[in-house]
């Protein structure tokens, strides 16, 4: 299940901000270690609620600073 | 003269209908290939005018994919041709400091695509969907700003917007900062890419494009007879502004100097030309002044010439009472269409080259030229592409909103 998500979730971050799939594991912070700006996260947020139907709302947008936090957000909020 | 009044060329970039850089858009532009099609897209149907110039190249094609995703398309062609010209230049390696770099960037229209396009996306899917990069793309500062980050540009960026002189009006502003000493090398050029059906809807209501659908080759016609508007294209072009002792002490290509500008407004119509040229005629004449030159020096005029009814008749009086008749006239937008914003700066690429390489490109579709006294006075080239022995060459830019600007250059 979370690999899926995982899987998802590099997808778009080589989409939108070109990140190869490779490094989008869960450690990896998305503004330190993936060069990922902020209104690139705000399309990331966009695209998830697209692929997975989580929305992000900002205030809890703010609190994901890893691909983990990601994933998890998106585990826990999937209906 | 002082130093900082003797401003050369020392890079040239463009991406246009004719090619997907300098030297193939100015081989395309010699051997008289039109850049000219007919939209075939579904929306095209019920418009009176839909005929365009496209890229020859798409900008998106040469620029990293997450890159250009961010960049509008008017943003994608000026970063194309301002590293052209910057590439070409050799400035990069000078050891220039960011902070006397300056780029000036116009453009008519700005992020015409990303505007329409993002109001499709709110229309339909409502405001949490229109992308986060919606305002830097749609910006008419976008393409100036794309191209100062490519650059490293901490200069000063700046992106004069006066519609179809804004390229032109670019050169003029660059040709300043250095002058004050605002900057040591300026990249300047002007960027439009706006082929969308609102903007085509948009001056189809004007009645100012040509509505020849069945003969795309044939419709961009300055000076002609049976001219009857424009054709919208796309595209950019730039140069790169230096000191001539700068450019000479670095061992730079000079390909030309820029000796003068002038500019003026109308002060007459929002967008009607002075039937006489009047405006455009002073600005001329104020670049020949700043130039110190006088109209006997100047062998040759790339006319704005956009293929209009009036426009076309006006420049032409303006010439002829600013110069005289033994200049030799040429209009590229016959072949290029109507570049916009990018006008400007792509027919002063033009005119370096034919000071470059000594020879006038022709006029295409001048078959039967007007009957206007002063088009019947002006030597037009037509048919073939002219040789001629030239030292001072002058390029006319105007926009609605009565915006004139007239640029000098003259042989390195």
């Amino acid at each position: 299940m979370s690999e899926d998500i995982q899987a998802g979730l590099a997808e778009i971050l080589e989409e939108v901000a070109g990140v190869a799939p490779a490094d989008a594991t869960p450690e990896k912070s998305f503004t330190e270690d993936l060069d990922v700006d902020s209104l690139s996260m705000v399309e990331i947020a966009t695209e998830v609620e697209n692929k997975f139907g989580v929305a992000i709302p900002d205030d809890e947008l703010a609190n994901i600073k890893t691909v983990g936090d990601a994933i998890s957000y998106i585990t826990a909020n999937r209906g | 003269m002082s130093t900082n009044d003797d401003v050369v060329v020392t890079g040239l970039g463009a991406t246009t209908p004719l090619g997907g850089d300098v030297a193939s858009t100015w081989d395309a532009l010699l051997a008289g290939r039109s850049g000219v099609s007919r939209i075939t897209d579904d929306w095209i149907t019920e418009f009176p005018a839909q005929l365009v110039a496209r890229l020859a190249e798409d900008p998106a094609s040469t620029i990293d994919r997450v890159r250009a995703r961010r960049l509008d398309r008017s943003q994608q062609v000026a970063v194309v041709a301002a590293e052209e010209a910057w590439r070409s230049s050799g400035a990069a390696d000078a050891g220039v400091a960011p902070e006397r770099i300056a780029v000036v960037f116009g453009t008519g229209i700005g992020g015409a695509l990303t505007l329409l396009g993002q109001d499709d996306v709110l229309e339909e899917k409502g405001p949490k969907r229109v992308s986060p990069f919606t305002i830097p793309m749609l910006m008419p500062n976008g393409p100036a700003a794309a191209v100062g980050l490519a650059v490293g540009a901490k200069g000063g960026v700046h992106a004069p917007v006066s519609a179809c002189a804004s390229g032109a009006e670019a050169i003029r502003w660059g040709l300043d900062l250095i002058r004050f000493d605002r900057a040591d090398v300026v990249l300047v050029g002007g960027a439009e890419a706006c082929v969308h059906p609102l903007p085509m809807a948009g001056f189809a209501a004007m009645r100012a494009m040509s509505t020849r659908n069945d003969e795309p080759e044939r419709a961009s016609r300055p000076f002609d007879k049976g001219r009857d508007g424009f054709v919208l294209g796309e595209g950019a072009a730039a140069l790169v502004l230096e000191r001539g002792d700068a450019a000479r002490a670095r061992g730079a290509t000079i390909h030309a100097r820029l000796a003068g500008a002038g500019a003026t407004a109308d002060g007459y119509d929002l967008v009607a030309p002075h039937p006489e040229g009047e405006g455009a005629g002073r600005a001329i004449a104020a670049a020949l002044r700043d130039a110190d030159l006088s109209a006997t020096d100047v062998g040759h005029v790339n006319a704005h010439a956009t293929s209009t009814p009036v426009g076309d008749t006006a420049e032409a009086a303006a010439i002829r009472s600013a110069l005289g008749e033994h200049v030799l006239v040429t209009a590229t937008k016959s072949l290029t269409g109507h570049l916009l914003g990018a006008a400007g700066a792509l027919e002063s690429v033009f005119t370096i080259l034919a000071l470059r390489d000594q020879i006038v490109p022709a006029t295409a579709n001048l078959d039967d030229p007007d009957d206007d006294a002063a088009v019947q006075a002006l030597d037009i080239v037509r048919r073939e592409p002219r040789k001629a022995q030239l030292t001072a060459a002058v390029n006319d830019s105007f926009g609605f909103g009565g915006h004139n600007i007239a640029l000098v250059f003259t042989t390195a």
